[in-house]
C-alpha cells in the first residue's frame, strides 16, 4: 500500500508551496502589533483615569474595602467566598509586584484569544481551508489525484488530517507571535498570575459556587485548547463546503458569510433562542472560562461543545459521502 | 485470473446517463497489448465522458470496464494501477517544480523509485527544466510532463485525450513519434481520443468512430479510413469539361460546384491521365486539388451506409 503519511506529506507540501500560510502569518504579524498598541493605549487611559500612577496604594485600598465587606453579617455566604477569592488575587498582585492594569504578555495573549476566537481566527482558518478541495477542481488537478491507486476516502482523509495539523499550527503561532510581540511592550512575565475561572450560569444567573483561581498559564492552555476546538470545527465545515462547491471563491464566500452571520445573530437577536443551535453562534468558548455571560439563554460549555461536534460530524459525513460518490465532470 | 491475457482493455455495454440525457450508449471495444487505438469523433460526441469513465472519474450507468483483467468498479485499485492518463489538458500543480509534481504522484503509487523518476524525465526530455516551477513551462513541456506523470508507474495502458491539442507542428510530430515508440518498442497500449481524422490515420492501428454517443464502426484504420478522396478541378469551359469527365471510365460522382469547378472521385494514380485527356480536348485546367476527406465526410458515408443496410 502507498503509505498514508505520503499522502499527508503531499497535502502539506501543497499548502506550504501555495503560500496561503504565508499570507496568514503575514496577517498575524501585522495585526498583532496593532492590537498590542490598542491594548497599550487602553492601559494608559486607565492609569490616567485612576488619577494616580501608584497602583499599589490603590490595591491596598481595595483589599481593605473587601475585608470591611466581609465583616458585615448581611452578606450571603456565596458572596463571601467570591470576595475572599478577590482578596487572594489582589494580595498576589501586591506580593509579586504585578500591576493588574498593565499586565505582561501572558495576560495579553489570554485577552487576545478571548476576542479572536469567534471571528478573527475562524476567518484565518477559512482562508487556508476553503480551497483545500475546490482548488483541485478549479486547477483540474483533481483528475490526477483521483486516478491513482488510492481510494477516494483516503485522499480526503489525508486532506482533513493535514487541515487539522494546519489549524494546530495557526493556533500555536498565534499564541507565540502575540507573546513575542506584546512582550516587547508589556514585558514577558506573568505566567503564574492567578486568574478567576469556574463560573457557571443557570436560569440567567451567574453561579459563583465553583469559582476559583488558577495560574494564568493553566488558563491560557485551556483557552487555546478551546480555541483549537472551535477552529477545528470551522475547518471541518470548510472542508465540507469545499467539497460541495467547485469554486474557491464561492466556498470561501459561503464560509465567511456563515461565520459573520453567526456573530451578528448573537448580538442582534439574543431573544431568538433557536439560533443557539446554529454552529457559529457557539464559537466563543472562552467566554465560559472567563464568566462573560452568554447572550442567549440556555448555552453552556458542554452545550456548545456538543453543538460544534454534531455539526462537525454531519459535515464530515456529507463531505466523505459526496467526495467518494461524485462524478468528476468537466 | 484474466479472461483475455492479451487484451489490456475490454469495454462492454458502457452507458452513461446524466439526468435523462444519454451521453454515451452501449459502447463496446477492446485494446490489445502494444496496440495504438484511436477513438475518433467530433467534439461533443462523448469522447471525454468515455475517457473519464475509463479512468474512474465517472461511474458508468451500465456496462463493464476491464483493465488488465480487473473490473474497474469492483477492483478499482488493481485496475487503475495499470492505467496512466492525461484527461483533457495536462493540468499539474503550477506552484511546484516538475520534479516535485512527479514525486508527489510517486508517493501515491507503490514501487516508483527515484531512479524511475529520472528515467521518465529523460524519456520525455525534460532534464534541463525539471527543477523549475511548472508555471514557467510552455504548453508542450506541460504535455511532456503530463506524459511523464502518466508513465511513472509502468502502466500497461496509456490513455491520452487529444494529445496534440495546442501543440505546434514540430511538437505534434514529436508527440506522434513518441507515442509510436512507446507502443511498438515498449509494448504499452495507447488509447488516443481525437477529432482529427488525419492524426488518427497517422498514429493508430485500429480505430473506433463515435458519433452522438454511439460507436458507429470499429476496425482497422486503413480499411475504415481509406477510399478515394474527392478531387476538385478548376477548368474552363465548364460544360465541356463536365461532359468529358462524365464519359470517362475511372471517374465517379462528377458534380459541378458553385465556384466554377467540378468535384469528382477517382483513384489517385489516374489524376495525371485524366488531366492529359482534358488538355487534349482543349480544356484549360487551372488547378487540381485533392481534398482530404473530413470526419464529416466519413460520418456522412457511414451513416448513409447504415441506413441502406
Amino acid at each position: 500500500m502507498p503509505n498514508f503519511m505520503g499522502l499527508i506529506y503531499n497535502e502539506l507540501l501543497k499548502m506550504v508551496r501555495k503560500k496561503r500560510i504565508l499570507v496568514v502569518l503575514l496577517i498575524l504579524a501585522i495585526l498583532i502589533p496593532i492590537f498590542t498598541y490598542a491594548q497599550y493605549r487602553t492601559v494608559q487611559t486607565n492609569i490616567q483615569n485612576l488619577g494616580t500612577s501608584d497602583w499599589k496604594t490603590l490595591i491596598q485600598q481595595q483589599i481593605v474595602d473587601n475585608q470591611n465587606r466581609l465583616t458585615s453579617s448581611r452578606i450571603p455566604e456565596e458572596w463571601r467566598k467570591l470576595i475572599k477569592i478577590s482578596i487572594q488575587q489582589q494580595q498576589y498582585y501586591l506580593d509579586h509586584d504585578i500591576n493588574p492594569t498593565s499586565p505582561g504578555a501572558p495576560t495579553f495573549i489570554r485577552k487576545f484569544i478571548d476576542q479572536a476566537i469567534s471571528l478573527f481566527l475562524p476567518l484565518l482558518i477559512v482562508v487556508v481551508a476553503a480551497d483545500i478541495v475546490s482548488s483541485e477542481h478549479s486547477g483540474g488537478t483533481i483528475k490526477l489525484l483521483l486516478t491513482r491507486p488510492v481510494q477516494r476516502w483516503k485522499v480526503l482523509l489525508a486532506k482533513y488530517v493535514s487541515l487539522i495539523l494546519l489549524v494546530s499550527f495557526i493556533v500555536t503561532v498565534t499564541a507565540l507571535l502575540s507573546y513575542l510581540i506584546s512582550g516587547l511592550v508589556f514585558g514577558y512575565t506573568g505566567w503564574n498570575m492567578p486568574v478567576l475561572t469556574g463560573f457557571d450560569t443557570q436560569n440567567d444567573e451567574l453561579i459563583t459556587q465553583g469559582v476559583h483561581l488558577v495560574p494564568q498559564w493553566k488558563y491560557i492552555l485551556m483557552s487555546y485548547g478551546l480555541a483549537w476546538f472551535a477552529c477545528t470545527a470551522v475547518a471541518t465545515l470548510s472542508l465540507m463546503v469545499s467539497v460541495l462547491l467547485r469554486s474557491t471563491a464561492a466556498s470561501m464566500g459561503t464560509m465567511l458569510a456563515a461565520i459573520i452571520a453567526g456573530n451578528l445573530l448573537t448580538q442582534l437577536s439574543p431573544s431568538w433562542t433557536t439560533i443557539k443551535y446554529f454552529v457559529f453562534t457557539n464559537l466563543s468558548l472562552t467566554n465560559y472560562l472567563s464568566g462573560t455571560p452568554m447572550m442567549i439563554e440556555g448555552m453552556s460549555l458542554p452545550f456548545s461543545l456538543i453543538i460544534l461536534c454534531v455539526w462537525s460530524i454531519i459535515s464530515l459525513l456529507i463531505a466523505f459521502t459526496v467526495f467518494t460518490k461524485k462524478d468528476i465532470l468537466a | 485470473m484474466t479472461d483475455h491475457p492479451t487484451k489490456v482493455l475490454v469495454v462492454e455495454g458502457l452507458t452513461k446517463k446524466i439526468g435523462k440525457r444519454e451521453i454515451v450508449r452501449d459502447l463496446a471495444f477492446e485494446i490489445g497489448q502494444g496496440e495504438v487505438f484511436g477513438f475518433l469523433g467530433p467534439n461533443g460526441a462523448g469522447k471525454t465522458t468515455t475517457i473519464r469513465m475509463l479512468v474512474g472519474l465517472i461511474r458508468p450507468t451500465h456496462g463493464q470496464i476491464k483493465i488488465a483483467g480487473y473490473d474497474l468498479s469492483n477492483q478499482f485499485l488493481e485496475a487503475i494501477r495499470h492505467i496512466g492518463c492525461i484527461v483533457e489538458n495536462p493540468e499539474l500543480y503550477p506552484y511546484l517544480t516538475g520534479r516535485e509534481n512527479l514525486e508527489m504522484f510517486a508517493r501515491m503509487v507503490e514501487g516508483v523509485t527515484p531512479q524511475r523518476i529520472t528515467e521518465v524525465v529523460q524519456l520525455v526530455e525534460l532534464e534541463e527544466r525539471i527543477d523549475e516551477r511548472v508555471k514557467t513551462y510552455s504548453l508542450g513541456m506541460r504535455q511532456r510532463l503530463g506524459i511523464a506523470q502518466a508513465l511513472l508507474h509502468h502502466p500497461q495502458l496509456l490513455i491520452l485525450d487529444e494529445p496534440t491539442n495546442g501543440l505546434d507542428p514540430a511538437g505534434i510530430r514529436e508527440m506522434r513519434q513518441f507515442i509510436s515508440r512507446l507502443a511498438h518498442e515498449e509494448g504499452i497500449s495507447v488509447f488516443i481520443s481525437s477529432h482529427i481524422l488525419h492524426e488518427v490515420q497517422l498514429l493508430c492501428d485500429r480505430v473506433a468512430i463515435i458519433h452522438q454517443g454511439r460507436i458507429i464502426q470499429t476496425g482497422d484504420v486503413h480499411q475504415l479510413l481509406s477510399g478515394e478522396p474527392p478531387v476538385i478541378w478548376k477548368v474552363s469551359p465548364l460544360a465541356k469539361a463536365n461532359q468529358l469527365l462524365q464519359s470517362l471510365p475511372d471517374v465517379f460522382d462528377v458534380e459541378i460546384l458553385e465556384n466554377e469547378s467540378i468535384r469528382t472521385r477517382l483513384p489517385q494514380n489516374k489524376i495525371a491521365n485524366i488531366n492529359l485527356r482534358l488538355i487534349q480536348a482543349g480544356i484549360q485546367v487551372t488547378s487540381i486539388e485533392q481534398k482530404k476527406p473530413t470526419l464529416e465526410d466519413i460520418f456522412l458515408q457511414m451513416t448513409e451506409g447504415d441506413s441502406l443496410a
